[in-house]
């Protein structure tokens, strides 16, 4: 027979109304036993789920926030022979990500920012804005860092000229050895963890 | 025996031991209220069908696609030209998306005015901003699929946001990343989502949604005057679908299906004329020659970061996300009884309109960003012909100098340039040539100093070209105070 759909949850919430105004479902029904052996199966069986489910959760969990422990992600990385930075210029360098897997490909070319001061004085700026990561580009010419997102601008010694990015340009600790600089580089530079 | 006694037979076969045919017949013919089969009613089938057509594509799509941040760009690129048909498959998935996100909100902009969120389908509402969720998320997921520069940098703004986050950010942002850096593992992460788990978490809500629309019955038109009460509303609701009920199967369902077809024929119009989405640029960290933008669903959001003050943002990022989702999801328990009709509603009505208004100035403005500045402005906007019309040689050089300072990316002339600080084509009537020089180098107001890369003689000769610059009937600024100003600039 055809019954609707509403008249059924009229039925439903009737019952309902009535099952809070008599708390005893079914008097008729015996008392249950608290320690009959239905009972003991049911619940041992609840608590051994619970138990394998939690064992099956740690590897489960563990395996999808491994990115998250704590891993030495930083290490020292050359960018090349000093002569390739003229001295008072800025220029573009990019480095193979030194934890990198070979599907990567591509994305684990992290370009960055070198400034030569003179001699071995030298910053090394990350290409993220601070605002929101986008690319900040050089300008030779004014003399700016520029980024195409939402309008932040850095001086050429990475600090805030305008825009809403909150600091200056993230640094790398670098160090010159053997006639190359040398970066310590390996992640993605954000405001929680700014590199340096 | 004849082929429609042999589909009998089938079909008499299979439901002796499925026994669906009765439940089926009869949730097809669940009444509705006449008043309900209307024309209003159609969004929500619609954004079920496109859905559908969705799996169906997504489906084509990942027998070529290679989830492998080496290879995804080319197997885009593979799709896009050499794979039969695969550019038609790409663009009905990419504008089936733009066609889900638009339908989505249009339903759920039409139950709330309609009131359909109020009691007892509280939990309809709850399942529905479930599924508007999971729908952005499929959105954002595919853009990054579509791995290209955007992708990549939208990856990148998504980690900055989350590296806000205080005392976690940096392990927040490796765990959405699953490295430290938008690499291999970042895109098998947002493919898992997009395939597999947003997926899933659709179809189920879905199942939910259609579940308790059943189970409640359509909300009726809602009427001015027709007030919700707890304690009468199903009885009432009941007598209206008995007395002027209709079988939902066919008298509701031919609007939906006409529409259905209506929008699936736009949608394949539309990606037979429009074509693929994309993918732009490789996406390669090392290619900086890039002006990140996300797809229309995210750039109001885009355009938000633009405009909020800096230093409400961090604050907003974290918060605002939380306090939306937990507004919208708050909404059936703030307005659950009550009046129906949007007409006794005026201020759900306002709210309804300042969101879409908000959201749909945005998204026009982030169409052309007048807060970025416009890196090629400088060498490829040149200085208009009539601005150096009978200048002197002071002056021209400071016309030569705003092109190579750069000073075009951020400010217009004739129209073309930047448009983060003000057009140059009228300075001098707002700016004495002393307030020109101190806005140049100190800056100030969104501009950076320009006194380390300038020098004076530089200065100068800005300050020379850009006080020429006011139309003839208008005076230049000047200083009250100093009438020897114009022997100065003389000398």
């Amino acid at each position: 027979m055809f019954q609707h759909p509403a008249a059924r949850a009229i039925h439903d919430e009737r019952m309902n109304m009535s099952e809070t105004a008599s708390p005893s479902r079914n008097p008729a029904a015996p008392p249950a036993q608290p320690t009959s052996r239905r009972v003991f199966l049911l619940r041992l069986g609840i608590l051994l789920n619970a138990i394998a489910a939690a064992i099956f959760a740690v590897p489960v969990l563990g395996y999808l926030a491994s990115p998250m422990r704590k891993f030495a992600w930083l290490s020292w990385i050359s960018l090349g022979p000093l002569e390739h930075f003229p001295e008072h210029q800025t220029r573009l360098a990019t480095y193979r990500n030194p934890y990198t897997k070979p599907w990567d490909g591509m994305t684990a070319n992290i370009p960055c920012w070198v400034r030569r001061e003179a001699g071995d004085t030298f910053m090394v700026f990350a290409i993220n804005c601070t605002h929101l990561g986008c690319p900040v580009r050089w300008f030779q010419e004014s003399g700016l860092f520029m980024c195409p997102c939402h309008g932040g601008v850095f001086y050429s010694d990475g600090k805030r000229a305008s825009g809403p990015p909150p600091r200056g340009l993230y640094q790398y600790r670098h160090k010159v050895e053997n006639g190359r600089l040398w970066i310590k580089a390996g992640e993605l530079p954000t405001l929680g963890e700014p590199l340096a | 025996m004849s082929p429609s006694q042999i589909i009998h037979k089938v079909g008499a076969w299979l439901d002796h031991r499925l026994g669906l045919s009765g439940p089926l017949i009869e949730a097809a013919q669940h009444p509705v209220p006449r008043s309900s089969a209307s024309w209003w009613y159609v969004f929500g089938s619609a954004t079920f069908a496109v859905m559908v057509l969705q799996f169906l594509t997504g489906l084509c799509l990942a027998t070529v696609y290679a989830p492998s941040a080496d290879r995804a760009w080319q197997s885009l690129i593979y799709l896009n030209y050499d794979q039969p048909l695969g550019w038609f498959i790409r663009a009905l998935h990419g504008w089936g998306s733009n066609f889900m996100v638009g339908l989505v909100c249009i339903h759920m902009a039409q139950v709330f005015l309609f009131g359909a969120h109020k009691y007892p389908r509280e939990l309809t509402w709850l399942a529905g901003v479930v599924l508007l969720l999971a729908t952005l998320g499929m959105a954002f997921t595919g853009q990054v699929l579509r791995f290209d520069q955007d992708a990549y940098w939208g990856l990148g703004i998504g980690a900055a946001i989350a590296g806000r986050t205080p005392f976690i950010g940096g392990r927040i942002v490796k765990m959405i990343l699953g490295g430290p850096i938008i690499a291999g593992e970042t895109l098998s992460r947002f493919f898992t989502l997009h395939v597999f788990v947003i997926p899933g978490l659709l179809i189920s809500f879905v199942g939910l949604h259609l579940f308790l629309v059943l189970r409640l019955g359509i909300n009726e038109w809602p009427m001015p005057g027709r007030i919700v009460r707890r304690e009468t509303y199903l009885a009432e609701y009941h007598r209206m679908v008995s007395t002027d009920g209709e079988p939902f199967f066919p008298y509701a369902a031919q609007k939906d299906l006409v529409f259905i077809g209506l929008i699936i024929a736009a949608l394949i119009v539309t990606a037979a004329v429009m074509g693929p989405i994309g993918p732009n640029g490789e996406p390669d960290p090392a290619i900086i020659q890039t002006v990140p933008r996300p797809d229309f669903f995210f750039l109001w959001l885009f355009s938000a970061f633009a405009l909020l003050p800096p230093w409400t943002e961090t604050f907003l990022m974290l918060t605002g996300p939380v306090v939306a989702i937990g507004l919208l999801f708050a909404i059936p328990f703030i307005s659950g009884t009550g009046e129906k009709s949007y007409r006794r509603r005026p201020f759900s009505v306002m709210i309804l309109v300042l969101v879409f208004m908000t959201i749909g100035i945005l998204i026009y403005l982030g169409t052309y960003s007048p807060w970025s500045p416009h890196m090629e402005a400088w060498s490829g906007a040149p200085t208009p012909v009539e601005y150096v019309k009978g200048r002197t040689p002071l002056e021209l050089q400071g016309a030569i100098l705003i092109q190579a300072k750069q000073c075009r990316n951020c400010h217009s002339l004739g129209g073309q340039g930047g448009m983060r600080g003000p057009a140059l084509d009228e300075t001098a009537t707002r700016l004495t040539p002393d307030q020109i020089v101190r806005q140049i180098v100190q800056g100030g107001g969104n501009m950076p100093a320009y006194g380390k890369n300038l020098s004076p003689a530089e200065v100068n000769a800005i300050v020379a070209f850009l006080a020429t610059m006011h139309p003839a009937h208008q005076p230049p600024a000047h200083n009250a105070a100093r009438p020897a100003l114009a022997r100065v600039d003389q000398r």
